[in-house]
């Protein structure tokens, strides 16, 4: 029994993380139908950039924005000067997210080495918290809490702004939306940054749970397409429900079978892709 | 037909004299990389290509067949003949579970599908230290020797391997010009019309990408062959990235353009790392340039060349009216 709940919890956190990496893919796909390939690689960059900071003395939080900030800004001139390029070539743009993943996971070697790195849980949420005999990280829970906040705050950024309204008109037909005098251009550029910082600080959000090291981005990034797949693509509240889901799974397997924990992610992915291909919540197949 | 046959016999001559020419080891032993690299590339052009179903795990199928031939043939007591026989045949199997999968979407969600069944195979082949080795790979293989003929020496193995090669292209070239392989281009350009008309489309995709399965399961038997190893390299995002990297730079949808891809990626890769300890950089910059500057690839941008030169010369012998026929044909509509 406590080792379930513990594995359980375990779990919930890895899912927390999950959710804030495939949150931004999931919104930009949705919107300007690009699966960026970028975003396992933005996570580590996010991560390196934070770790950074923090060895200089900046802090853990201020770490976050910097891994945040710096990647918003690289996703932007991404979006900017190439994949702006190739609008209307879905392929060619993908291709090109697959190339930048590969220059920033060989620059990121390159500018920190090989050596895993440890990164620090921030002051005041170290130790554990107790309750009736179980034991759990304070941080954890920390994590947990920061995805619920940021599941949330995206719904309503989504739901209830001016900003969120341009989205799902964007989302839904974007020649009428421009018609309408959206300036879809700012749009994608937007979302992309948004999507993009979103990946860079949950890559520094993740560091005390999973450290940082080469090969980062491609353990996270085949689970954030996991996770994707299964809540179906462009979807909010399906990227919130399938983090869990992996998160929980992989935990489990991890756990029970270590060994196997990569082919027990095989059966959600089974079960959804032939009962409904477009994903737990997707409105529509890709 | 006659003149382009002409180019295949040629093709092929040189082919055969290459290791009598070149003479040293290392360079044969480039020469047959370039061989199953090419054969791997091939096999994802089918879908690719003729498909246009873009798919990133392509690594998956030569890997697996890497992993079993040399997990049964030398560690579990298979002669190499029964190894590579139950290997392509596991390997096919497995691609048509993964065909039934990833073309329950089309477009960006069959590449994700695909990406995401590569990388769970990777993370298998890593994770499951006891049956793979892990990291370490499994080793302990040697080279078969059909027929008395000892494959470990370098010429003898190119030729194998250039047998199996030319195998694998007449093949694909058949396919590719039958009723099906037809049927499968049309799937490509008008899906929708080609269901009206009767076609299953499911199907017919399915059956292809079983088929560029198999023969990405016999390019992992050679392989494993040539390095007598197998590690989780094999399988990983980078190869199924190289893979298409040939594809898409040759030319998609051409027989010859992922052989040229093929030969250009490995030449790149053992020049570069020779100079460089930044191979994974080279070929994401070589990727982006590729995608931006030349979507068609090499065949088909330098054939194109070759037709305007020819036309323009036809025509200026001819003295008749002129831009018409020196146009360049239209292209094969691309896979979007």
């Amino acid at each position: 029994m406590h080792f379930y709940v513990m594995q359980g919890l375990n779990g919930l956190a890895l899912g927390a993380l999950l959710f804030i990496l495939s949150a931004g893919f999931s919104l930009i796909f949705g919107l300007m139908r690009v699966a960026n390939l970028s975003h396992g690689a933005y996570f580590m960059l996010g991560a390196y950039v934070g770790l950074t900071c923090i060895d200089r003395g900046y802090g853990f939080w201020a770490g976050v924005l910097a891994g945040g900030a710096t990647v918003a800004l690289l996703g932007g001139l991404v979006e900017r000067l190439i994949l702006r390029r190739l609008a209307g070539r879905p392929l060619q743009q993908v291709l090109v997210t697959l190339g930048i993943a590969f220059i920033i996971a060989d620059a990121c070697i390159w500018l920190w080495t090989g050596d895993p790195r440890p990164v620090p849980v921030p002051s005041g949420f170290e130790g554990v918290f107790r309750f009736q005999g179980f034991v759990f990280p304070k941080y954890r829970l920390f994590v947990v809490a920061v995805a619920c906040a940021l599941g949330l705050a995206l719904w309503l950024l989504m739901e209830r702004t001016r900003l969120g309204a341009m989205i799902r008109a964007g989302v839904d037909d974007m020649d009428m939306a421009r018609a309408m005098g959206i300036r879809t251009s700012v749009l994608f550029t937007v979302v992309f940054c948004l999507g993009a910082a979103l990946a860079g600080a949950g890559g520094v959000l993740a560091g005390p749970i999973l450290s940082v090291y080469p090969g980062l981005d491609s353990d996270m990034l085949p689970l954030a397409l996991v996770v994707v797949i299964l809540g179906g693509v462009g979807s909010l509240g399906g990227a919130f429900l399938g983090s869990f889901i992996i998160g929980f799974i992989y935990s489990y397997g991890q756990a029970l079978l270590p060994d196997l924990a990569y082919v027990i992610l095989f059966l959600p992915m089974v079960l959804v892709l032939t009962l409904r291909p477009r994903g737990l919540m997707g409105r529509r197949t890709v | 037909m006659k003149p382009s046959l002409l180019w295949v016999a040629a093709f092929g001559a040189v082919l055969i004299l290459l290791p009598q020419v070149i003479g040293s080891a290392y360079y044969v032993n480039l020469c047959s990389q370039i061989l199953i690299a090419a054969i791997l590339a091939s096999s994802l052009n089918i879908l690719v290509g003729f498909g246009g179903l873009t798919s990133l795990g392509h690594a998956a199928y030569a890997g697996t067949a890497a992993y079993f031939t040399v997990y049964l043939s030398a560690h579990a007591g298979f002669g190499y003949l029964a190894g590579a026989v139950m290997a392509v045949a596991g390997t096919t199997a497995m691609a048509l579970l993964f065909g039934l999968l990833a073309l329950r979407a089309s477009g960006l969600g069959f590449l994700m599908i695909t990406l995401a069944l590569g990388q769970i195979l990777w993370g298998i082949a890593y994770r499951w230290v006891s049956l793979t080795g892990g990291d370490n790979g499994l080793g302990g293989f040697t080279r078969p020797q059909p027929f008395g003929i000892d494959l470990a020496d370098p010429a003898a193995f190119y030729y194998f391997a250039l047998v199996v090669f030319g195998l694998a292209l007449f093949a694909i070239h058949r396919f590719m010009h039958s009723p099906f392989g037809q049927s499968l281009q049309g799937t490509r350009d008008q899906p929708r019309r080609m269901s009206a008309l009767g076609y299953n489309v499911r199907s017919i995709q399915l059956l292809s990408f079983v088929y560029a399965g198999f023969w990405g399961a016999v390019a992992g038997l050679l392989y494993a062959y040539y390095h007598q190893f197998v590690s989780p390299h094999v399988l990983h995002l980078t190869t199924s990235a190289e893979t298409l990297l040939m594809v898409i730079a040759g030319g998609a949808g051409t027989l010859f353009g992922p052989v040229v891809g093929a030969a250009l990626v490995v030449i790149l890769k053992n020049v570069a790392s020779a100079y460089i300890a930044r191979w994974m950089m080279l070929l994401g910059a070589v990727f982006v340039a590729i995608v931006l500057f030349m979507p068609d690839g090499l065949v088909p941008g330098v054939s194109r060349l070759f037709r305007r030169f020819r036309n323009t010369r036809r025509t200026a012998m001819k003295n008749t009216e002129p831009d018409a026929a020196a146009l360049p044909p239209t292209l094969g509509k691309r896979s979007a």
